[in-house]
């Protein structure tokens, strides 16, 4: 069968949905959503061929705001969810939207196991260094000395390194993005869901209520001096050593997505259901 | 004169006009996004606010199609590239504030006609292309006419007091 070109066939505007997002304004997921958008517009996907699934936080009704196909799921367990999806439906471009929070806390095994796992989806973190749905409290990615009406004097944990993290666990891209930045953020997107396996996006995106401070990640951030690499030990020296601030797509591997092994599922729905029966 | 952002390449008097209609299109979708936010946040003036400045913009889109006569611009702007950042009518969406008064607005509004008018003038300084300059050329003076217009609205709406932001029950506080 011939492939259809479909770039410039959808617009942004096919990918919203009609409901409005209760987000803060001024908040660093609208730019993200927007990025969604033009992704999906880039790559020319039909919106009944994504499907958006999410966990608990702001950042995770992003699938209500879009027209995808979409899941918002239980806590920290949208990876579980989507993995599951992408393993029975591997015709379908899956994206995961998370939190800080969701993500990286009560989502945290799951993040390590998905990398590992290395089932072919995107992976979006948008990263703002609090709780913000459940108004303010410190997450993983807080810093030590952030100080809280909840964590007075700060919390003297060192923060997570996802990027770290997700390299260790076997993840096949990674990337570092601000939200701010749409149309970069954007393009590393379509980067990230053409590559094969699992893609961790980290976007920084500011949260104006409760990190007011973030609005200076704007003046922050700078492009990563170097092209990716595909050494994993040349990543990880890199990604240790930066400031936290260097964006761009700073890994992609080489290694084979997952794929379920052949003639290993139960097919017989009824004999499973006869299976458990007591 | 703000600084005339990174912008997809001008071959021809076709995509400057594609441009510039992007540029208003562009403006529309913002500020009808921020209306809807301040809808949500329940700051009804804003609301107003931002509802009349995309129709002011939509307005200058329709114009930018006539001036384009038979020229489809609308097709001809899905194809052109786009700018590295946000358009340069697009409002900051991370300056919005729920509490917001109309200055903010208008400052936001400034910033974006000067940086159009920013980019027009870049465009009559570096094509060799007498079309395009010309064009250019009605465009500046078009963005020059808006700065002028939201300089008389900001005397309408001055500049609110520093604590404009305190809220005493603010929608989401620490209990």
């Amino acid at each position: 069968m011939t492939a259809v070109d479909t770039r410039n066939v959808y617009k942004q505007a096919d990918y919203k949905s009609d409901v409005k997002p209760i987000w803060c304004p001024g908040c660093g997921d609208y730019h993200v959503l927007m990025s969604f958008t033009r992704t999906f517009a880039q790559l020319g996907l039909p919106p009944e061929q994504v499907c958006v699934i999410s966990g608990i936080g702001c950042s995770s009704r992003i699938p209500a705001y879009t027209n995808c196909y979409g899941f918002h799921g239980v806590h920290g367990r949208s990876l579980a969810l989507a993995a599951g999806l992408k393993v029975t439906r591997p015709d379908l471009t899956v994206v995961v939207a998370s939190g800080d929070g969701d993500g990286y806390s009560i989502g945290g095994n799951h993040f390590l196991h998905a990398c590992r796992r290395n089932v072919d989806m995107t992976y979006v973190v948008m990263d703002n260094h609090i709780y913000g749905m459940t108004k303010g409290q410190p997450s993983p990615t807080t810093e030590p000395e952030f100080d809280t009406a909840l964590s007075p004097g700060g919390t003297r944990v060192r923060p997570f390194h996802p990027l770290v993290v997700a390299l260790a666990s076997g993840a096949n891209f990674i990337a570092r993005c601000f939200s701010g930045h749409v149309n970069e953020t954007a393009d590393v997107l379509v980067e990230a869901i053409r590559h094969p396996g699992f893609s961790f996006v980290e976007i920084l995106s500011p949260c104006v209520t409760f990190r007011p401070d973030e609005k200076a990640w704007k003046d922050l951030v700078h492009p990563a001096p170097v092209a990716a690499t595909n050494d994993p030990a040349k990543a990880a020296r890199r990604i240790m050593t930066d400031d936290g601030f260097n964006l761009g797509i700073l890994y992609r591997g080489s290694r084979t997505p997952y794929q379920p092994a052949a003639g290993g599922t139960h097919t017989d729905l009824s004999q499973l259901e006869k299976d458990f029966e007591l | 004169m703000s600084k005339a952002p990174a912008a997809p390449k001008v071959a021809n008097l076709h995509d400057l006009l594609a441009i510039a209609y992007q540029i208003e299109i562009d403006a529309v979708d913002r500020y009808n996004l921020l209306a809807d936010q301040m809808e949500t946040h329940n700051n009804p003036e804003l609301v107003k606010v931002f509802r009349d400045l995309a129709r002011a913009e939509g307005i200058h889109g329709e114009e930018i199609r006539r001036m384009a006569g038979d020229f489809d611009v609308v097709n001809h702007a899905r194809h052109i590239g786009k700018f590295a950042d946000d358009s340069p009518e697009e409002a900051d969406l991370g300056s919005a504030h729920y509490l917001m008064t109309p200055w903010h607005a208008l400052q936001l509004s400034l910033k974006g006609e000067e940086r159009a008018l920013a980019y027009f003038t870049s465009i009559v300084n570096t094509t060799k292309d007498p079309a395009v300059k010309k064009m250019a050329e009605e465009l500046v003076e078009e963005e020059a006419e808006h700065v002028n217009l939201v300089h008389r609205l900001l005397r309408k709406h001055p500049e609110p007091s520093k604590n404009w932001a305190d809220d005493l029950d603010p929608p989401v506080s620490q209990e």
